[in-house]
């Protein structure tokens, strides 16, 4: 982020600005991705008419960066008279796609329309994998061929890398590949658990020597040996820290108006169906909680050692089951990159471990009586 | 000035007020400008039809204490410079159609 944009950033969030959503079109996608989070069924979108309400309510309340996302956007027969009415109220527009549906129109088209970035999933360089992880035969060549038309269009392009136990060798490979076509590169090492609560995907998520060699890779993280330092103790700003830009500064809304902080972060604020976007964003009592939240009022993280530096995500906190709790998946990210365990990490490991057995010696006035069992005390034997 | 200049926002652009100041991106390179309160002024009034002479007459002057023609050489070197920057477009001719091919910078 420039400086710039962090200083219009902190502006926003001392105005109480909205300054960033993410707005889901469907949920309706042509791939079939085996770590996707979302239920791919149409449950009732929201119209063109309403969206473009929508768009108009967020214009009016300071709305600057409109992430387009989805599902896959392309799948929706009006995006282009959404994403051009989208233009005309002057949104800083990102896209989110597969880029599977576009051709060379649609590129000179998203051109014409001063789209700012289209973010484009590739999972790896190699056919056999990326097609599989998408379950779509063809699926990497497309999205290829969508990206050269995009650039030739001189449009940004960012190669987005979700990592997982398919693809965790590969992102070299990806990185080359979005080098050799001209596009950026991000590399995401998160598997989410579903919407509806489903943590079965989880499985998919690499596993701690994976990341720990990720982050020692100097071509990803340069300096390996200041990235994986121990972190510094936390001090009072970092309490007073706020844990991300969820519902401070941006939110989410779901096809169906669903109004979250986040899409990582499913705590239903209120529906733009029912209210206006400007007055679920000012009054709305979850916004409002999940905006006290500061670093010092985290059950566990106020207590860890990474407290400071931790990239704690609340949302997915709060799909463990408390937005004040810890997110398991940074713990074991913070670990890996450290080799030094969080505070939830070292209580689950206590929790997990065997009760220690009472070892109790034969007392020789009580021979004949054997005991062994559990708990702490066995004072009281042979008495 | 011997001809009528005219401006317009350019379509390429993203744009909020924040605050009291306008953020504007520029599609080219993604660069991102603030603008103060009389380039805001400007930028807003810039709809391709009024000549910029006419907008720095009906809405700086009338706001500010300037001499006009201080005003119009101050509006003509910010109108070239955002029109560098792709922020807007500048024409000796009504623009019509902020779409329409037009010369973005002089």
């Amino acid at each position: 982020m420039s400086v710039l944009m962090q200083e219009m950033s902190e502006r926003a969030l001392r105005l109480g600005v909205p300054f960033s959503v993410q707005l889901d079109l469907t949920y309706r996608c042509n791939e079939q991705c085996v770590h996707c989070y979302l239920d791919h069924d149409d449950h009732g979108e929201m119209t063109t008419a309403e969206i473009k309400h929508l768009l108009k309510e967020m214009a009016e309340a300071g709305v600057f960066i409109l992430t387009l996302s989805g599902g896959e956007i392309f799948m929706r027969k009006d995006f282009f008279e959404i994403l051009e009415y989208a233009r005309a109220l002057t949104f800083c527009i990102k896209l989110k796609t597969n880029a599977v549906l576009i051709r060379e129109a649609q590129a000179a088209r998203l051109r014409d329309l001063g789209v700012e970035s289209i973010q484009i999933s590739i999972y790896s360089h190699r056919p056999e994998v990326h097609d599989a992880i998408t379950k779509v035969p063809g699926s990497l060549r497309r999205s290829i061929n969508a990206i050269r038309f995009l650039r030739a269009q001189g449009l940004k392009v960012v190669v987005g890398n979700v990592l997982m136990t398919q693809n965790m060798q590969d992102y070299h490979g990806v990185r080359a590949l979005a080098e050799e076509i001209d596009a950026r590169y991000t590399l995401d090492p998160t598997i989410t658990p579903k919407m509806d609560g489903d943590r079965s995907i989880l499985d998919l998520n690499a596993g701690e020597s994976d990341l720990r060699r990720l982050f020692r890779d100097e071509a990803f993280v340069g300096n390996a040996d200041e990235f994986c330092a121990p972190p510094p103790a936390p001090d009072e700003n970092s309490m007073a820290s706020l844990p991300c830009s969820a519902g401070h500064t941006a939110c989410y809304v779901s096809p169906y108006g669903e109004f979250y902080p986040c899409v990582q972060f499913p705590l239903s604020c209120g529906n733009v169906r029912q209210q206006p976007f400007i007055d679920i964003w000012r009054n709305s009592e979850q916004l409002k909680e999940v905006r006290a939240i500061r670093l010092r009022d985290l059950s566990s993280c106020s207590q860890c050692a990474h407290g400071s530096t931790c990239t704690r995500c609340p949302g997915l906190a709060f799909m463990e089951g408390n937005m004040r709790g810890p997110s398991t998946a940074d713990c074991e990210k913070s670990f890996a990159r450290t080799g030094i365990p969080s505070a939830n990490l070292l209580a689950k490991k206590e929790k997990a471990s065997p009760p220690r057995l009472v070892q109790i010696q034969i007392v020789p006035a009580i021979t004949g009586i054997r005991l062994s069992g559990m708990g702490s005390s066995a004072s009281a034997v042979g008495a | 000035m011997t001809k009528k200049l005219y401006v317009a926002r350019s379509p390429r652009i993203a744009a909020r007020m924040l605050g009291e100041e306008m953020l504007v991106m520029s599609g080219q390179g993604s660069t991102l400008f603030t603008l103060n309160p009389t380039a805001t002024i400007l930028w807003q009034a810039a709809d391709g039809a009024t000549p910029l002479d006419e907008i720095v007459e009906r809405r700086i002057c009338s706001e500010f204490e300037v001499k006009p023609e201080d005003a119009i050489r101050d509006a003509e070197a910010l109108a070239e410079d955002l029109a560098k920057h792709g922020i807007l477009l500048i024409s000796e001719e009504p623009i019509a159609r902020p779409d329409a091919p037009v010369q973005e910078s002089r």
